[in-house]
């Protein structure tokens, strides 16, 4: 069994792909959310394997002025800026904003955007005109968000925060919410294009986004002010913004540049030509169709990370088990205070500290390996209790009967006990893989794109979340199908093996491959 | 005097409070059967256990063929593989067929070869009436059946003796005879037995020495034709009132 462990173990990290977080020459790598969607940066609906977004031509544009080939990573929103810290990139943007709490842990370049919160209403509502109106209003907004705030500091609103932009203006249009506050952009984007709805009152606060740069790397921080500055110069940064259908009054003082509009809104306008196509069943089956490259490479993503903890929680779940039931006390408790502390805190905290937290002490992981490691460590807890079970419910005389044949007490668990263990929990433990499946979702906030960050991207990019969340659905499904396949055949198979009362009569002589 | 197989040297045990074998003491020869015989409670199965190690002991000594069992520089496993054992839950591996729990402690204790292990252990089923049983699965079998497996699977190990804890208590009337004609056939090889059992014609007619156990005392050791028609002690006469004329 140690033989067997081993080796596991030694699959497991050949599997991982090698480290590659490392500052590379010539390069500038950034970071950024394409969840966050349009028009920051999303999936162009034309071309799911390109990258657009008035970001991301800024970005573009300001690698070519330093001299360096832009590199994208991809992160959760929420995770930029530790991700930062973590040197997953160089510099982060994504309409990052410029505050104090931000420019406590990272430094900013000067503002390359600025913009406000707008309020959105239905178009038949005229009691909403300003902020003060909101009081005992329902309003909806970004969660932890600027806005979020602002409307703290209102009173008395009753305020719905929201992870995606597109639900709240649903919301807004089928009347779960008498408001909206949202930055202008995402307002322009996301509520503008809907005839339902209409923008009121004044430009309400200032917000500015600025490229974020690791505290003390002051030499970037220059070249990165030095390019933005010549960008701001030659008109490029405002013809960017014009494309966009950004450029505003605020940002035409921050950039001194008070000259008339000289671009198109070309992208904009094809945003909003792509997001209200009469699709006919065909365009739609033709999306769907597009979507699976994208899609199947997330999926790849979920099985192997899935795979991989899978075989980590099974072996290091079984040794925790036999340390438990068989070790002695001090490492039997050792085996019970793992499984405590585990089972007692939660997964996505676990793989926050071993992505962004031992970095601390000098243990750099890459995303897979640290969503691996991390889903794996925790579904091991689990995976120890079901084999406690199983250890406990083989009868006594099943060592006895080893031991005295001469067995030792190793190779009575090997031979006798942990099979029969092993055959007792693999419906559970087959079980457990499908529900880790789903939880392997969680590796999103690590800087892995999953299935379900999948989602999120595509249903940004085509405003889809019902057609979009079908097809997802669906290949879960699919994913979990052999498993739930696997899980009642070992059912009946031990059933059989071990006596128990089970459905199955024969004894089934493969695995049977059908589905249902 | 013929060699001596067991020695049992002042042993005591408790379980608690309560003194389950007490300062027993007595010697079993080779190639004799020797029957623990005695009401519930007596300490019968307790002292057959500790004949191999599984039960401990808390004073005395007991050697078998000249090694301490519970001294703790005994190579334990070594000394099992010659004391064969046979309780009374069978307590075949489940997971294994017949042949598998009979070749399973050859293979990886006595290092056999796969090959040589099969062979070995056809001939052993075959001479116990298993021979078509080979590739069943325990569960598939009668209570008779498995208690013959697991006595297959002692002799596969070509122990110098067997112990055996109440082989036929956790069978069917109708089953007990089987396994009791593999135990008659195993003595007429001259094999070292202990019987734990409850069986009084089987005990008559195959041992050497009926040894009555009462309360974790040896109140007799005596040729089963003397003990069954003249018991010395009262105790016996009494226990053997009871279950002769029930």
């Amino acid at each position: 069994m140690r033989r067997l462990v081993t080796a596991l173990t030694l699959l497991l990290f050949l599997a991982l792909p090698s480290s590659a977080l490392t500052a590379s020459p010539g390069i500038l790598a950034w970071g950024g959310d394409t969840e966050g969607g349009a028009p920051y940066m999303f999936q162009d609906p034309r071309d799911l394997e390109r990258l657009i977004g008035y970001e991301v031509e800024i970005v573009e544009a300001l690698a070519e002025k330093m001299g360096l080939k832009p590199r994208f990573v991809q992160n959760g929103w929420d995770n930029l800026i530790p991700g930062l810290e973590r040197h997953l990139y160089d510099v982060s943007i994504d309409g990052l904003e410029i505050t104090p709490e931000h420019q406590d842990v990272v430094d900013f370049s000067m503002p390359y955007y600025v913009t406000h919160l707008q309020i959105g209403v239905r178009r038949d509502n005229f009691d909403i005109g300003s902020l003060e109106d909101c009081r005992g209003r329902i309003v909806g907004t970004l969660k932890q968000s600027y806005s979020q705030y602002v409307l703290e500091t209102v009173g008395d609103v009753d305020i719905r925060t929201y992870e995606d932009e597109v639900n709240a203006y649903s919301d807004l249009v089928n009347g779960r919410l008498e408001a909206t506050l949202f930055d202008a952009p995402i307002a322009l984007y996301y509520g503008g294009p809907m005839r339902e709805i209409k923008f009121v009152g004044p430009e309400i606060g200032r917000i500015e986004y600025g490229i974020a740069v690791r505290k003390g790397e002051e030499e970037l921080l220059r070249t990165v002010n030095r390019a933005l500055t010549e960008l701001r110069d030659s008109g490029e940064l405002r013809s960017i913004l014009e494309r966009w259908n950004l450029w505003n009054s605020l940002t035409a003082r921050a950039l001194q540049d008070y000259g008339p509009a000289r671009t198109e809104p070309v992208m904009y306008t094809r945003w909003v030509a792509d997001l209200q196509p009469e699709l006919t069943w065909q365009d739609r089956i033709n999306r769907y169709l597009s979507f699976l490259p994208t899609l199947g490479r997330a999926a790849l993503t979920t099985m192997k990370v899935s795979l991989a903890s899978m075989t980590l929680a099974i072996a290091l779940g079984l040794i925790l088990a036999l340390l438990r039931v068989f070790g002695p006390k001090p490492l039997s408790t050792l085996s019970m205070l793992y499984v405590e502390i585990i089972r007692g805190t939660p997964v996505l905290i676990q793989l926050f500290f071993i992505f962004y937290g031992l970095p601390n002490v000098g243990i750099r992981l890459d995303p897979f390996t640290a969503g691996a490691l991390g889903l794996g460590l925790n579904y091991a807890a689990y995976e120890a209790e079901i084999y406690r079970a199983g250890l406990l419910s083989v009868p006594k005389g099943q060592m006895e009967a080893a031991l005295g044949l001469g067995m030792t007490r190793n190779q009575a668990l090997h031979h006798v006990v942990v099979p029969q263990a092993v055959r007792l929990v693999l419906p559970p433990v087959t079980n457990d893989f499908i529900s880790l499946l789903k939880d392997s979702s969680l590796v999103s906030v690590i800087t892995l794109v999953d299935l379900t960050k999948a989602y999120g991207q595509l249903a940004t990019t085509y405003y889809d979340y019902f057609g979009t969340g079908l097809v997802v659905a669906a290949i879960y499904l699919l994913l979990g199908l052999p498993f739930v396949r696997l899980a009642r055949w070992t059912e009946a198979k031990m059933a059989l093996a071990l006596g128990l009362p089970g459905k199955g009569k024969k004894r089934p002589s493969g695995l049977d491959l059908r589905l249902f | 005097m013929a060699e001596v197989a067991i020695s049992i040297r002042n042993v005591s045990k408790s379980f608690g409070s309560l003194r389950v074998l007490k300062e027993i003491s007595f010697d079993i020869p080779k190639s004799q059967v020797f029957a623990f015989i005695g009401p519930s409670g007596a300490g019968k199965s307790t002292l057959v256990r500790a004949l191999n190690g599984l039960e401990g002991i808390d004073a005395g000594e007991i050697l078998v063929e000249g090694v301490s069992v519970h001294d703790r520089r005994t190579d334990i496993n070594r000394l099992r593989t010659n004391i064969g054992f046979v309780s009374q839950s069978f307590n075949l591996y489940p997971h294994l067929d017949v042949l598998g729990n009979v070749t399973l402690a050859p293979v990886h204790v006595k290092r056999q070869g796969q090959e040589e292990a099969r062979e070995r252990a056809l001939a052993i089923l075959g001479s116990l009436g298993l021979a078509d049983k080979a590739r069943s699965f325990p569960q598939q079998l009668s209570g008779g059946q498995q208690q013959r497996v697991a006595i297959a699977r002692a002799m596969a190990m070509d122990p110098h003796m067997i112990l055996f804890d109440e082989p036929t208590s956790a069978l069917d009337p109708e089953l007990i005879k089987e396994v009791l004609d593999a135990i008659r056939q195993l003595a007429s090889t001259g094999m070292t037995m202990v019987v734990v059992t409850h069986e009084m014609s089987f005990a008559r007619e195959i041992c050497e020495r009926i040894v009555f156990m009462n309360q974790g005392s040896v109140l007799e050791i005596t040729p089963p034709q003397e003990f069954f028609s003249n018991p010395k002690t009262e105790r016996a006469r009494e226990f053997l009132g009871k279950i002769l004329h029930h």
